[in-house]
């Protein structure tokens, strides 16, 4: 067991060896002693933990930030989320807020104006004909909800990207964020704004969005879970300060990417 | 070998480091995971308050996936140590299906031999495997649940997300069964906890 140490560290070893043996001469008693240390020790640990739950939380957040990091690079925007017949579609598809149904938000669609600001070239507001009147798309994808439950529904609408690249956004940007008509909000990374199954839907299973899926528009990615995807849009911004969102401040993972 | 300069030791420092992180990984992967498990309790069910960590669904979130990556990080260093010295074929190797019986018949006619902890007997290889290969099957699967479109391939394998998700519950079911079984061995022969804790 002895390496080979300086001559006085080894005689103050030495010392304090024979110092604590003459305090507990008894090998039993020495390795009750190391287990009521370890005890001790463990249930220290444990008591710092339960009074800093405080700083517990902060390790967490900053570990669900550093998965952030990892999804980001993980993020291929090659790969596709499956698409699935129409005979597939969940039927009722399900409703989910955090609020009752009775409390969705009611949107004059004639009146409605959507906004953009931050990095955005054009910022003229848009009614629901003109984005009504662009080229529109059709997916039947899997909605996975943050909760571990999924549903399949089918949403049209234009192409996300495309949209951006309509309104001069500037895509070099980190963030693209959502204000919503139920006080709702919420942030994506530029690269699943810019993926190919990102929608701005209009329509769900052919239809008109209902109110409570989200009219006159919800963002659609079958890339990520369901907080992630906004109801009930009524601003889109860009800019490359990192704006949160209404679940992800009280600690949601931030890129919920599936 | 790498472990003849110490022939007291009945398990490698670098395995009990393993053993302790991983069981630590697992608790909290287990505990934090019903705490996600209740969001839906798609099973009929759901787990007392008391027994889950996080507190509430996104809490029970953030302590899953801080836990993965001690999972992964063990899962990967065991592995890797475990070729490299050689323990596959020390300690696993051979196993067979008759061998498991004669075993299992001898652990329930109180039988089965302790006497070298650094000698498994074909029941503990086979629960050992068992163990290992759960804990990659709840690795894949739960890759699928975290990233199912990033990995195409095992989200195949995985029968699709809900696929995924029964898979990851029945391989946490099997964890957790492995867990009752080896805390209770461990408690019959108590040198057994000695040897993880201090090799001897």
């Amino acid at each position: 067991m002895d390496r080979k140490l300086p001559p006085e560290v080894a005689r103050d070893k030495d010392a304090i060896l024979k110092e604590a043996n003459g305090l507990l001469k008894d090998p039993g008693k020495r390795r009750l002693l190391g287990n009521v240390l370890t005890l001790g020790g463990l249930s220290l640990a444990t008591g710092i933990l339960i009074r800093d739950e405080q700083s517990v939380k902060k390790i967490l957040q900053r570990i669900s930030r550093f998965n952030d990091g990892a999804q980001a690079a993980l993020f291929d925007p090659n790969d596709m989320a499956p698409e699935y017949p129409r005979s597939d579609i969940s039927n009722p598809f399900p409703y989910n807020a955090f609020y009752p149904l009775a409390k969705v938000p009611k949107v004059d669609g004639d009146s409605f104006r959507l906004q953009l600001a931050g990095k955005i070239a054009d910022k003229r507001p848009w009614d629901l004909p003109a984005l009504y009147a662009l080229p529109q798309v059709s997916q039947v994808t899997r909605h996975i909800c943050v909760e571990g439950w999924s549903a399949i529904g089918e949403w049209g609408g234009v192409v996300f990207s495309d949209f951006l690249k309509r309104i001069g956004a500037d895509t070099t940007c980190k963030y693209v964020g959502f204000k919503c008509a139920d006080g709702y909000h919420t942030s994506i990374d530029m690269p699943t704004a810019l993926h190919a199954q990102t929608i701005l839907a209009f329509t769900f299973r052919g239809h008109t969005l209902p109110t409570w899926y989200g009219y006159p528009m919800k963002l659609r990615m079958p890339t990520k879970l369901g907080y992630k995807n906004p109801k009930h849009i009524t601003e889109i911004f860009v800019t490359n300060d990192h704006p949160g969102g209404f679940w992800e401040d009280q600690g949601y993972n931030w890129f919920g990417g599936s | 070998m790498a472990e003849e300069s110490d022939k007291s030791s009945v398990h490698p420092w670098w395995l009990r480091m393993v053993h302790w992180m991983n069981a630590a990984g697992v608790i909290i992967l287990i505990l934090s995971g019903w705490q996600i498990y209740n969001a839906t309790g798609f099973m009929g069910f759901k787990f007392p308050r008391e027994v889950t960590l996080g507190r509430w669904l996104g809490g029970g979130i953030q302590w899953h996936f801080a836990a993965m990556w001690l999972l992964w990080g063990v899962a990967v260093f065991y592995l890797v140590m475990a070729t490299v010295t050689g323990r596959w074929q020390r300690k696993f190797w051979p196993v067979s299906i008759p061998g498991i019986f004669r075993d299992l018949k001898a652990t329930f006619t109180g039988k089965l031999s302790h006497t070298d902890l650094r000698i498994y007997n074909y029941v503990q290889k086979a629960a050992y495997l068992f163990v290992m290969l759960d804990i990659t099957v709840l690795i894949l699967s739960g890759l699928v649940l975290w990233k199912n479109v990033q990995f195409p391939i095992l989200r195949m394998l995985m029968f699709g997300y809900e696929g995924a998700r029964l898979i990851h519950f029945v391989a946490m079911v099997a964890m957790c069964g492995f867990i009752v079984v080896h805390v209770v061995m461990a408690l019959l022969v108590p040198k057994t906890i000695k040897a993880m804790l201090w090799g001897r």
